[in-house]
């Protein structure tokens, strides 16, 4: 075969694979979802996390803001201790609520944030006062068994 | 009945020895190789030639396989998924699978079938005709002239066709359950993109499919190179080509899943 259409078409197979591999990276993956560029790390402390994992996706109003950057035990005071890692874009007030939550029923956990009246923003590195544990269902279905028990006895006893 | 035990023995014995014999030729033979790739990258018109034949005329078996394994899946996964009121989630199952597992492995084992088979079998039949000794006799190294450029020209074909067939795959995912089955095409892709890793998920694939196309090029290059010069030889090369890398690029599979997809 001609030397010059066989280099043609090699060109055409390594572009098309590079342009796969590109389309991998910009289209299926989270590449473009999120830019690692401008960001800054805030910590905060749960008592539970529940089944948050590192680079479960932070949000606020629904809009991903961050990600989880690292999950950490605090040993002295026995919480756990997650740097949150948002972008440089997004501002939060300095009594910005954390909690976690989950996406749909049985979903992935994620952290949400809700702003506050404070005038002054979260720096890098500042830790956030008021947060929420994860809900474990074990718990709450404790919780709601003891109510039912102790809505229950007066009733039992009356009949 | 003594006879016969002893004879058992000696050809299970045999066997053995006759195997890592050959593992160890094998090795020396994959050095000897990368030692020699010089003039590969130095005459790289004699690389171009090979992903030729290796990637360029690959590309309808892999394009249209990918198609049609990305298809099955969206189909397979719309079926169970929807039972569970989560179609949408299809999106993740086909990228993550083709992604981290069938892309590399499915590719691989079609690349070694298409193509190696046909480099056992061009060697092979070099050997057999004494071209390879006629090489030699004018003091052309055949390794460095004939074996190193179908080396690397199978080497960088492969983490290619993988990367094609990944995203021909997604493609034909979301054929099916997009436009044909009416999932929402917003999350559709937005599920897949939250799930999918650029690290984790594309970039091992990108090496799994690495390490396969070095398995299964060496593998092809190796049996062509070791075949009795005998049709009856060079046919069972390139059955035993076929085999050995399958079987290769299913354990390496499993060791590398092992090291990259566990833990975390």
């Amino acid at each position: 075969m001609d030397r010059r259409v066989l280099d043609l078409w090699v060109g055409i197979f390594v572009a098309a694979g590079i342009a796969a591999l590109f389309v991998l990276a910009l289209q299926v993956s989270n590449a473009s979802t999120f830019n690692t560029g401008e960001s800054y790390r805030v910590i905060a402390e749960f008592d539970n996390i529940g089944g948050l994992r590192v680079r479960a996706p932070v949000k606020s109003a629904g809009v991903l803001v961050g990600r989880v950057e690292s999950i950490g035990f605090d040993n002295e005071k026995f919480v756990a201790r997650v740097v949150l890692r948002l972008d440089r874009r997004y501002t939060f007030p300095k009594d910005t609520i954390a909690s976690i939550l989950t996406s749909g029923l049985l979903g992935e956990q994620y952290i949400g944030l809700d702003g506050g009246g404070d005038p002054e923003n979260l720096a890098d590195g500042e830790k956030l006062k008021l947060t929420q544990s994860a809900v474990v269902l074990e718990r709450l279905i404790g919780q709601f068994l003891y109510g039912r028990a102790a809505e229950g006895a007066p009733a039992g006893e009356s009949k | 009945m003594d006879n016969l035990a002893v004879r058992a023995l000696r050809h299970i014995g045999h066997l053995v020895i006759d195997g890592v014999w050959r593992l160890g030729y094998a090795s020396r033979f994959f050095l000897l190789v990368l030692l020699r790739s010089g003039p590969s990258f130095r005459r790289f018109p004699l690389t171009i030639r090979e992903i030729y034949f290796a990637g360029v005329l690959s590309l309808i078996i892999i394009l249209v396989s990918g198609l049609f394994v990305g298809m099955v899946l969206g189909l397979q996964g719309y079926d169970t998924l929807q039972r569970f009121g989560s179609e949408e989630a299809v999106g993740t199952l086909v990228a993550l699978s083709l992604v981290r597992e069938l892309g590399p492995v499915v590719c691989a084992l079609l690349f070694a079938s298409r193509a190696g088979s046909a480099m056992t079998a061009e060697i092979g039949l070099m050997k057999a005709t004494e071209q390879i000794t006629a090489l030699d006799m004018m003091a052309i190294d055949p390794i460095a002239r004939i074996v190193g450029p179908r080396f690397w020209g199978g080497v960088l074909s492969m983490p290619l066709l993988a990367a094609l067939f990944s995203a021909m795959g997604v493609f034909g995912g979301y054929l099916i359950t997009v436009v044909l089955l009416g999932v929402d095409a917003g999350a559709f892709w937005s599920q897949m993109q939250a799930s999918v890793d650029l690290k984790e998920d594309v970039l091992n694939g990108v090496i799994k499919s690495i390490v396969f196309g070095v398995a299964v090029t060496a593998i092809a290059l190796f049996e062509g190179y070791d075949a009795p010069p005998t049709a009856e030889g060079v046919s069972g090369a390139t059955t035993r080509t076929v085999v050995t890398s399958s079987l290769a690029v299913l354990a390496l599979d499993f060791v590398l899943t092992a090291i990259m997809f566990t833990g975390a």
